[in-house]
């Protein structure tokens, strides 16, 4: 029989409603799971066996009082630790704030409740969500399940790694520059950063306030679907939350692509793109086009400087998020003779290099006499980029390419050049500086046996566009590996 | 045009009390990032707007009505340091 | 020896009293226990977001339209980067480069002359924390530590900024007095000085009269009444000049008023270079203000305090009782109601601006707290006119009204204080007064009507004031006349 652990959502929700199983036992394989696990990998800062075992009980009773919330009744999944969850240890990955306790949920965390799902615990990150290997955490390093000499990606790795390995059912991260669809690519997952605005921020940890989305990590676009329906939508609490409809998410996913227009991104397509990676992206452009898609190759030039842009207005827009962070209220204080040292010490301690550098790097770009060249310059870059898109979108429904320039790579390999760590997110920053929709979904495994990832990215509020070519690029690659560390019998190190 | 950054100046900005070492790496790593990151320079962006916020919208208001605060208990268990029903800090530079 | 002009500009901060802060549901409630009216996001608490209050917006666009300013189409919140302990973002969120109205004007008047004072901004922003200094000794000077109490963090704040028009302390003071008349008349704050809910501060510097470009400008602050406003104005100036004709340099600072030393000393800057590194507030979306919503506001806006001293005195009252009237919004409320059941215009504003003004400064109450009220006042003019009150008396029955007695009639009634106008019941009265004195009698008949006054205080004291003296005065000429 299958271990609970491996289940999709939709197969485990199935399941509870048969009576095959209760939440309690879900939750319990899960936790297993991350009990011979976690020693590989330290996917989970936190892991609530109580909370998650009492809300598990709670749901098998709301259920057989034949109260149905959805999709994720009684599943157990897991949340980055830069969602501030009450009275649940909150880090964000930083020294910081450890031991901080909030004393209120993100909208998200709420939601997942009143949706009766089960919260396992809280994830590993790169240091507010600073970096693409999750290596920034001050409390250690993610390893992939895939191969755990190598990066899961990041910064949400312990998210993609706990779904991935099975040690959650599905998952959140935050997406700023790619921080769901990298990993979610390393890892072999389905993972959706939606239109900026769609999901609420209200208790997200701010990194870059104009660039953060929450969405969903998981082993299937159906469940990554359900996922994001469940914390979609208006939030009064949040200003920059769309105020109109929630997009449409899962209606078309049965609909197939014939007819659908595809633009294949020329700027991804060569230098600077793995072979291999190049070359599985190019089967399911075929295949693509085989099921009834039109295929044309779409040029965005202004893509080339997105990265360029993006390392002005997220470090801009971070140095003013993480002045909060100064030892007066919470978080870790270091003494000093005045207030302005205690600050300027408690943050120096606080702090991990990466962040340390991206605050200078922010504060510089803004400060007087270059905001003009820096900040100035790279907000009209992004007005450019988002008229490319918009111009593209005219001729062109979605636009693929693939997620990451490489698969995972190895654990120490980009840590001591910040520049080429900063290249892996190449493929996926211009969606976050647009603001639109963009998923990864795994397509095949490389020489090494490392997933590969295939991104599509949509016009703002097109979820449903993205999903239905999501689900058929699922259909097409009919990936179902499995990590070593979720199949194998396992022992805790 | 090469980059110059006055980094010690920059940290302090940025309320970072850094060794003379950190700084001067910093420093070396931020000329790097930058002479990247003026590649935005290149482009023609004459007459082109800013974009602060991917999403065309304006008023996202709230009533103005009373929510419940929170609990100072809870709010001054967070603190490094308390005193009575406030938060306590050393000297602050620049008052009496 | 050089003829020297000071050139002053003011930045007012205005506490809204709106029922809620600016960016979230906490009650806005001074008198509230240190740190309970306090949440997420006025703490700055990891993941908070901040969400505008309508209220507030809508508070500073009647501020903007009772000054006559534009109000700007499209605004922005931009981020105010510094670090302060009292702060909890360690950024402000402010309007920079596009604030909700500009281009107004205050008109003053000192000692008849009149100046129009330009506004170049008003613009919306939050207030920060209180920090409080104390030392385990107990002593103020040497204090180790602070607290900090947080309630007032995220209080919505306008800042209106002057163009540098004024010219002399007494007109920073007229431009002070008059500006919280204005907001005070749109009930959007009650801008005491004293409780901090409106604060000045004043950008001061000198040049010789006559010189075009403006001199090295210092700016002022901590001025907790209008008074030492006009005091720290007249001290800065004098310095600067003193500092110029002592050779020195004026240096650009911001400066402390000390209310006992009488005296401006330099404050050492909060944020020494001073780059606040402004930026777009990514949590928030652009303002718009559209013709309907401007509209509105216009239409809605109160008669303002200038309009309504002018109106007033063309109705025949007194400059300075106008300004009375109106300066105390309330008196000048109590005024138009009187008026407009039919009282006469100068006799109320006497009564409000002569008796209920003492009254109401002697026994330290509102004009909402006493029983007056604008029939009562209408009452009392008809008693008067009817001849049934002395002025006397009816000031004395005013009195009573305010105490809450009761009406005039009642109090008038109660206290036996009805004038005797009925010329039976005083005939008698002067008759024995007279009888009494021969030799008064005799001037009188002689022509010498000097001693009419004597007869008409011995016939007052001898009713107890209840008489009609002008009623007395022909009884006692017709006896003596007469014949
Ligand atoms: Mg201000
Ligand atoms: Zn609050």
């Amino acid at each position: 029989m299958t271990d609970l652990a491996d289940l999709s959502i939709a197969e485990a929700g199935a399941g509870l409603r048969r009576g095959d199983f209760s939440s309690v036992e879900l939750t319990d394989a899960a936790l297993t799971r991350a009990g011979v696990t976690e020693s590989h990998l330290h996917a989970y800062l936190t892991l609530d066996q109580h909370g998650a075992r009492a809300a598990a009980t709670a749901a098998d009773q709301a259920l057989a009082a034949g109260e149905d919330h959805g999709p994720l009744h009684g599943i157990p999944l897991a949340v980055k630790d830069n969602m501030v969850t009450r009275g649940m240890e909150t880090t964000a990955g930083s020294k910081i704030l450890s031991g901080y306790v909030p004393p209120y949920n993100a909208t998200v965390v709420d939601r997942l409740s009143a949706k009766r799902a089960v919260i396992l615990g809280k994830t590993n990150l790169d240091e507010f969500a600073m970096g693409s290997s999750t290596e920034n955490s001050a409390y250690g390093p993610t390893r992939n399940p895939w191969d755990t000499d190598r990066v899961p990606g990041g910064s949400s790795g312990g998210s993609a790694a706990a779904v991935s390995v099975g040690s959650a059912l599905g998952a959140l991260g935050s997406d700023t520059g790619g921080s769901i669809r990298q990993p979610a690519a390393m890892c072999g997952l389905v993972g959706v950063k939606p239109t900026y605005g769609v999901v609420s921020r209200y208790g997200l940890i701010a990194f870059a306030s104009s660039l953060d989305q929450i969405g969903p990590f998981a082993r299937s676009v159906g469940d990554a679907a359900s996922l994001l329906e469940a914390v979609a939508g208006y939030d009064p609490r949040d200003a920059t939350s769309y105020r109109g409809d929630t997009p449409e998410i899962s209606t078309l996913l049965d609909s197939g692509v014939a007819g659908m227009r595809i633009g294949v991104l020329a700027e991804l397509s060569g230098d600077g793109i793995d072979p291999q990676i190049q070359d599985a992206c190019r089967r399911m452009y075929d295949a693509l086009a085989d099921a009834g898609a039109e295929l044309k190759e779409v040029s965005l030039p202004a893509t080339e400087y997105a990265l360029s842009a993006y390392y002005l207005i997220a470090p801009a827009e971070a140095s003013a998020n993480l002045a909060r962070f100064d030892g007066v209220r919470y978080g870790l204080r270091v003494d000093g003779e005045t207030t302005e040292e205690m600050m300027a010490a408690s943050r120096a301690e606080g702090f991990g290099p990466e962040v340390a550098r991206r605050i200078l790097l922010g504060t510089y770009a803004l400060s007087a006499g270059y905001y003009d060249a820096f900040y100035g310059q790279a907000q009209k870059v992004r007005t450019l980029l988002r008229n490319e898109f918009a111009a593209t979108y005219e001729e062109v429904d979605v636009i693929v390419s693939p997620t990451s320039p490489t698969t995972a790579f190895a654990i120490g390999e980009k840590t001591a050049d910040p520049l080429s760590m900063y290249f892996a997110d190449v493929c996926t920053i211009a969606s976050n500086l647009a603001g639109d929709p963009s998923g990864s979904v795994p397509v095949g495994l490389d020489a090494e046996g490392l997933p590969i990832g295939f991104q599509i990215m949509a016009p703002a509020l097109h979820e449903a566009q993205l999903f239905r070519l999501a689900a058929e690029v699922e259909r097409l690659a009919r990936f179902d590996a499995r990590p070593a560390l979720a199949t194998s019998e396992v022992k805790p190190a | 045009m090469p980059v110059e950054i006055d980094i010690a100046k920059v940290a302090k900005l940025a309320r970072l009390a850094l060794s003379p070492e950190k700084l001067e790496e910093y420093g070396a790593q931020l000329v790097d990032i930058l002479e990247h990151a003026e590649r935005v320079g290149g482009l023609p962006t004459e007459g082109v707007p800013p974009t602060s916020h991917p999403l065309p919208m304006t008023n996202a208001f709230r009533a103005d009505e009373v929510r419940p605060s929170l609990d100072r208990d809870e709010v001054l268990e967070q603190a490094p340091q308390s005193e009575g029903p406030y938060f306590r800090v050393p000297r602050i530079l620049g008052e009496t | 020896m050089t003829n020297w002009e000071a050139v002053i500009g003011i930045e007012t901060h205005v506490e809204l009293q709106t029922r809620s802060k600016m960016f979230c549901g906490c009650e806005v409630n001074f008198s509230a226990d240190p740190n309970t009216t306090v949440c997420p996001v006025c703490l700055a608490l990891p993941g908070a977001l901040p969400v505008p209050n309508e209220e507030a917006i809508e508070g500073i666009l009647k501020i903007g339209a009772a000054l006559d300013c534009e109000l700007v189409e499209s605004s922005l919140f931009h981020r105010k980067n510094y670090f302060y302990p009292d702060l909890p973002k360690n950024y402000q969120i402010s309007q920079y480069d596009v604030p909700l109205c500009v281009d107004g004007h205050i008109d003053i008047d000192v000692d008849g002359e009149e100046a129009r004072v330009g506004i170049t901004r008003v613009h919306m922003e939050e207030d920060t924390g209180k920090s409080l200094h104390g030392s385990d000794t107990g002593r103020i000077h040497d204090a180790d530590h602070s607290l900090l109490d947080f309630n007032r963090s995220g209080v919505p704040l306008v800042e209106i900024v002057s163009e540098p028009d004024i010219r002399s302390p007494e007109q920073a003071r007229a431009y002070a007095a008059e500006l919280q008349r204005v907001v005070r008349a749109l009930g959007v704050s009650d801008v005491r000085l004293e409780e901090g809910s409106v604060r000045f501060d004043a950008n001061i510097s000198v040049r010789p009269a006559g010189q075009a470009e403006f001199g090295t400008r210092t700016e002022v602050k901590n001025m907790n009444s209008l008074r030492s406003l006009q005091r720290a104005i007249a001290y800065e100036i004098q310095r600067q000049i003193g500092v110029i004709e002592g050779n020195g340099e004026i240096v650009q600072e911001t400066r402390h008023w000390n209310e006992d030393s009488g005296a401006t000393s330099s404050m050492r800057s909060k944020e020494e270079s001073e780059d606040y590194r402004y930026f777009q507030e990514p949590d928030l979306v652009p303002l718009h203000v559209d013709g309907e919503w401007r509209d509105r506001v216009f239409a809605g806006l109160p008669e303002l305090p200038s309009a309504r001293r002018k109106r007033i005195v063309a109705a025949g009252v007194e400059p300075q009782a106008a300004a009375t009237l109106v300066e105390a919004g309330d008196l000048a409320d109590l005024f138009d109601h009187a008026v407009s059941l039919g009282a006469d215009r100068k006799q109320i504003a006497n009564w409000l601006t002569g008796e209920v003004v003492a009254h109401l400064r002697r026994n330290e109450v509102a004009l909402a707290d006493t029983g007056l009220s604008a029939a009562h006042l209408n009452e009392l003019g008809s008693l008067v006119g009817e001849g049934a009150l002395s002025s006397t008396a009816a000031k004395e029955v005013l009195g009573h009204v305010l105490s809450g007695e009761g009406s005039p009639r009642e109090v008038a009634a109660a206290r036996d204080l009805t004038q005797i106008s009925d010329q039976t019941a005083l005939d008698a009265e002067v008759d024995a007064v007279l009888a009494a004195n021969p030799d008064v009698v005799e001037r009188l008949r002689s022509g010498d009507m000097k001693p009419i006054g004597f007869v008409v205080g011995q016939v007052m004291k001898a009713t107890r004031g209840k008489a009609d003296p002008k009623l007395v005065s022909e009884l006692v000429r017709s006896k003596t006349q007469g014949d």
